[in-house]
C-alpha cells in the first residue's frame, strides 16, 4: 500500500505533532514511511507544511497533484495548499463551516473540552474516523498512549476520541 | 548498459531497502538519525552551534547518550569556529569527534576547517555542515560540498536519513583510514525528513587521550606546508579510487549511451520520479554518495560508455565540475536552475525534457501563505515598537534570529551575517559623522545568543573606534529560534548540568561600554525613557556607545511566562478601524480582517502580555488584571 498525506497549518498550531503520530501509526501497522517538516523561522506563525508518505517511497516531498489525503489545519492554507492533493483527494478542514471540503470546527471543539491546543487532534480523529487514511483509529490510540508524556495523555486521548466520534456522527 | 560489470557498477537492490520488519527501529528525524549515529560509532566530543537545519543534532547526540550510557563530552559551543577548534583537539588526542552546524557556520569555521585538512587528524573527525538549498531558514543557498572541494575534504552526500546515519560511520571509517577530516552534507530536506531507521548500541571502543607531540605537523610553520599539501594530495588521489566510494548504479533498460548521475535528496527524488514516468524513463541512473573526490574510476567509465549526461545535484554544480563529460546536460548547459531548491516538481520538468516526455500540465507553483511573525506576548515586539516610535527617523541594523521578524514592525533595516549588526552600526555612524556632526540616531539590536556568538569582537572594535550608537541586546534567555539552546549566561550546559555562568552585562563593561541600562521591554515607558536617555548619551560630549539590555523571557517558555502578570484584553466600541495595532505592532492576537471594521482580539493566541495598550491611538484596548 502507498499512501501520501499532507497536513497543512501555521506554526504553532501542532502540525509537527500531527506528522509524528501519522509517521510512528505507520511503523506500528511494519510500513514504510518518509515524512518532511517545516523548521525554522516559518514556525513562528507562519505557514507550515508536513509531507507523510506511507509506502515504498524514496523521495521526502509530495508532488502537486500527488497527495491522497490533506489535513489542514488552518483554512486559509486551503488555497496555498490544495494543488498539492491529486483530483478526488481527500480534503479535512479544520473551520466552522463546511463550504466545498469536509469540515470540522475543531478550533472550537478544543476550546470547549478545555484545551485550545488538542485541536489538531480532533482534525485527526475525525479524517481517521473518514476511513480513507492508512490507518485506523486504534492504531493512533496506541501510538498516542506510546508517545504522549503521562500529563498529556489524557488531554490527547479524549481530543482524538471527540473528532473521531464526530466523524462517526456526521 | 553494456555487457561488462565494473566494479563500482552496483546492485539496484543497494537502495531502497525497507527495514520495516526489523525490531529495533524508530522513526528518527535526519538530524536525530545523524546524531544517534555519532554516538553509536563511538563518538566521544561533539560540538555544535545551533541553526536551521542542523540544530537537532546535537540535542539528539545527548538523548542517545543519555539512553545507551555512552559516555561522551557533547557541548553547544558559542559559535562554530570554536565548535570546531575544540573537537578538533580532541581527535588530535585520538578520539572520534564531531562538530555540526548550518552552512553558513562553515563560514564562520572556515579557518579552523580549511587548516585540518592539511595537518589531517586521527582519531575520527566529522564535521557535519547542513545545506539549505531554496533557501528556507538561511542567508545563503551555499553548497558545502564545493566548500569541501575548496579544503580539500572529502564529502558525503545523503539522500535520506537512513543513509546520513549509515555514512556517520563510513565517513568515520574514511577519516581514520587516511587521518583526514571528513565533511557530511545534508539538506534540509534530509535533516527535516523522518525516517523508520534501525538503532545498534553503540560499539564499545578504546579510546583514551594520547596526544603525541609532532610540531611539523600541529605547529607546522609555512615550511613544512609543501610537505603536507602533497601528501594532502596523494590522500586524495587514493579516495578517489576507494571502491568503497564508488557511485551505485541503479541499472536502465533503454538508452544506453545516456544516463543520469545525481546525488543528495535530488537522488531520492530522481529515482522514484524515474520509476513513474513509463518505460521511456528507465535509464542507467548512478548515484554519487561521496560528492568529493568524485571517484577517479567513474569518471573516466562514464566518459567513455555514455554520450550523454544529465547531473542532478544540490546546489551547485560539483560533480558537474569534476565529471568534465563533453556531452554533459546541468547547470552549466542550462538544462537545471542555477538557484532555488531542486523540488520533486522541478526535477520531474527536467526529466521530461531531457527523456523527450510530453511536458506536465502546468500545475500552479505552491503560493507562499502567511509571513511569520514574532509570537503573541514576546518581548522583541515591545522593544521594537518603542524603538521606532522613538527615532522615527533612525537607521535599526538588526541580527540573526527570532528578533529579525522585527522588521514586520518596520524596527529592522539590515540582516547580514551574524554579529554583524554592531560593526554596522559603527560603519553608519562613521559614514554619516564624515560628513558632519549631524547623524541619525542609530540603534542596533542583537540577540544574546547571537552577542556571544560573534558580538562582543564586533563591539571592543566599536568602542576602541570612537563609534556612537545605541546597542539594545534582546535578552531572552535562550536561542530562540532554533529551539531552544541555552547560552553561556543561563548557565545550563548541553547535557543540563551546570556551567559556570558568563553574564551579558560584565562582558558589555569589560569591552569597555560607560553607559549600560537593563530594562523589562513590557514597561514600554520605562524603556521609551531609556532609549531618549542614551541618545542624550550618545550625543553628549565625551559619549559613545549607549547599551541597553533589554531583558524579558520568551514567552515560549513556561517559567517565564508563569512569572509574569498577565490580564485580559479587550477592545471597546472606541475602535475606529484604523489599523495602527495591526500595521505598526503586528500582534498575531489582534485581528483586523474583512467580515470585521473594528480590531478584536483572538483568545486562543492572546497571552495577555497588556503591551498593546500602548499602541492604540483612541485608548479602545483596555487590559483588566489577572487573566486566570
Amino acid at each position: 500500500m502507498k499512501q501520501q498525506v499532507i497536513v497543512s497549518g501555521i506554526g504553532g498550531q501542532g502540525v509537527l505533532f500531527v506528522t509524528r503520530v501519522l509517521a510512528e501509526a505507520a511503523i506500528e501497522r511494519k510500513m514504510e514511511v518518509l515524512t518532511s517538516e517545516t523548521h525554522g523561522m516559518a514556525m513562528r506563525g507562519g505557514t507550515v507544511i508536513s509531507h507523510v508518505k506511507v509506502g515504498p517511497f524514496t523521495s521526502p516531498l509530495i508532488r502537486l497533484g500527488q497527495a491522497d489525503c490533506g489535513i489542514f489545519l488552518h483554512a486559509g492554507n486551503l488555497e496555498v495548499h490544495r494543488e498539492f492533493l491529486k483530483p478526488g483527494g481527500a480534503i479535512y478542514l479544520n473551520a466552522a463551516k463546511d463550504g466545498d471540503a469536509d469540515a470540522i470546527d475543531a478550533t472550537r471543539i478544543a476550546r470547549e473540552y478545555g484545551s485550545p491546543v488538542i485541536a489538531n487532534l480532533v482534525l485527526l480523529g475525525f479524517a481517521v474516523g473518514r476511513e480513507r487514511l492508512f490507518c485506523d483509529g486504534a492504531t493512533v490510540e496506541a501510538v498516542l498512549k506510546r508517545i504522549s508524556s503521562p500529563k498529556q495523555f489524557d488531554v490527547n486521548m479524549g481530543g482524538f476520541r471527540l473528532g473521531l466520534s464526530r466523524s462517526a456522527a456526521a | 548498459m553494456g555487457a561488462e560489470p565494473m566494479a563500482f557498477l552496483m546492485r539496484n537492490e543497494a537502495r531502497g531497502q525497507g527495514v520495516s520488519d526489523h525490531p529495533e527501529q524508530k522513526i528518527l528525524m535526519g538530524n536525530e538519525a545523524i546524531g544517534r549515529g555519532l554516538v553509536e560509532e563511538g563518538c566521544t566530543l561533539a560540538a555544535a552551534y545551533p541553526g536551521t537545519p542542523a540544530s537537532e543534532i546535537l540535542s539528539a547526540v545527548v538523548a542517545c547518550a543519555k539512553e545507551t550510557g555512552a559516555a561522551l563530552h557533547a557541548e553547544w559551543s558559542v559559535n562554530e569556529k570554536v565548535a570546531c577548534e575544540t573537537a578538533l583537539a580532541n581527535s588530535m588526542a585520538g578520539r572520534r569527534s564531531a562538530v555540526a552546524m548550518k552552512q553558513v557556520g562553515l563560514n564562520v569555521a572556515a579557518d579552523p576547517f580549511t587548516r585540518a585538512t592539511y595537518l589531517g587528524v586521527t582519531g575520527g573527525f566529522i564535521l557535519i555542515a547542513a545545506d539549505d538549498p531554496g533557501p528556507h531558514s538561511s542567508q545563503t543557498e551555499q553548497d558545502s560540498r564545493l566548500f569541501a572541494h575548496f579544503a580539500k575534504a572529502p564529502v558525503f552526500d545523503p539522500s535520506s536519513p537512513r543513509e546520513a546515519r549509515n555514512m556517520v560511520a563510513e565517513a568515520f571509517a574514511l577519516s581514520e583510514k587516511y587521518e583526514i577530516p571528513v565533511m557530511l552534507r545534508p539538506t534540509t530536506r534530509v535533516c527535516h525528513a523522518r525516517q523508520n531507521v534501525v538503532c545498534r548500541p553503540p560499539v564499545p571502543r578504546e579510546q583514551k587521550a594520547r596526544f603525541e607531540k609532532d610540531p611539523g605537523r600541529w605547529v607546522a610553520t609555512p615550511q613544512f606546508l609543501p610537505g603536507l599539501h602533497r601528501l594532502l594530495n596523494e590522500k586524495l588521489d587514493r579516495i578517489a579510487r576507494d571502491e568503497a566510494f564508488a557511485p551505485l548504479l541503479t541499472a536502465g533498460v533503454t538508452r544506453p549511451r545516456t544516463c543520469i548521475v545525481a546525488s543528495g535528496v535530488a537522488f531520492a527524488h530522481t529515482a522514484e520520479l524515474l520509476d513513474t514516468l513509463g518505460p521511456e524513463a528507465r535509464i542507467d541512473l548512478y548515484q554519487v554518495r561521496l560528492a568529493y573526490p568524485l571517484h577517479r574510476p567513474f569518471i573516466e567509465d562514464i566518459r567513455e560508455r555514455y554520450e550523454t549526461v544529465l547531473v542532478l545535484e544540490e546546489t551547485d554544480a560539483v560533480i558537474e565540475l569534476q565529471l568534465g563529460h563533453c556531452g554533459m546536460r546541468g547547470r552549466d548547459s542550462g538544462d537545471v536552475p542555477r538557484q532555488g531548491e531542486l523540488t520533486p516538481d522541478v526535477i520531474e520538468e527536467i526529466l521530461r525534457r531531457f527523456l523527450d516526455l510530453p511536458a506536465v500540465t502546468t500545475l500552479a507553483a505552491a503560493k507562499k501563505g502567511t509571513r511569520p511573525s514574532l509570537c503573541a506576548g514576546c518581548g522583541h515586539r515591545a522593544a521594537f515598537f518603542a524603538i521606532r516610535e522613538t527615532f522615527p527617523e533612525g537607521i535599526f541594523p538588526s541580527d540573526i534570529g527570532c528578533y529579525t521578524l522585527g522588521m514586520n514592525l518596520g524596527a529592522v533595516d539590515t540582516c547580514h551575517c551574524m554579529g554583524a549588526c554592531i560593526s554596522q552600526g559603527a560603519g553608519f555612524y562613521h559614514a554619516y559623522a564624515a560628513g558632519g556632526s549631524d547623524f541619525p540616531t542609530i540603534v542596533v539590536t542583537i540577540g544574546d545568543s547571537t552577542f556571544f556568538h560573534a558580538g562582543v569582537p564586533g563591539l571592543v572594535n566599536a568602542v576602541f573606534q570612537g563609534a556612537r550608537f545605541i546597542l539594545v541586546i534582546l535578552d531572552n534567555a535562550t536561542t530562540a529560534m532554533t529551539g531552544h539552546q541555552p547560552t553561556p549566561q543561563i548557565g545550563l550546559r548541553a547535557d543540563g548540568s551546570a556551567g559556570s555562568k558568563v553574564f551579558i552585562p560584565d562582558l558589555v563593561r569589560a569591552c569597555g561600554i560607560r553607559h549600560l541600562r537593563e530594562i523589562d521591554p513590557y514597561d514600554v515607558a520605562a524603556f521609551t525613557a531609556a532609549l531618549k536617555e542614551a541618545d542624550s548619551f550618545i550625543r553628549s560630549p565625551d559619549g559613545g556607545i549607549a547599551v541597553l539590555i533589554a531583558r524579558h523571557p520568551c514567552i515560549v517558555d513556561q517559567a517565564g511566562r508563569a512569572a509574569q502578570a498577565l490580564f485580559a484584553m479587550t477592545i471597546t466600541d472606541d475602535c475606529v478601524g484604523c489599523r495602527a495595532c495591526i500595521d505598526q505592532f503586528e500582534c498575531p492576537a489582534i485581528l483586523l480582517d474583512g467580515e470585521y471594521d473594528r480590531a478584536r482580539i483572538d483568545l486562543d493566541r492572546c497571552i495577555g502580555c497588556g503591551v498593546c495598550v500602548h499602541v492604540c491611538p483612541t485608548g479602545a484596548i483596555r487590559a483588566e488584571e489577572d487573566k486566570p
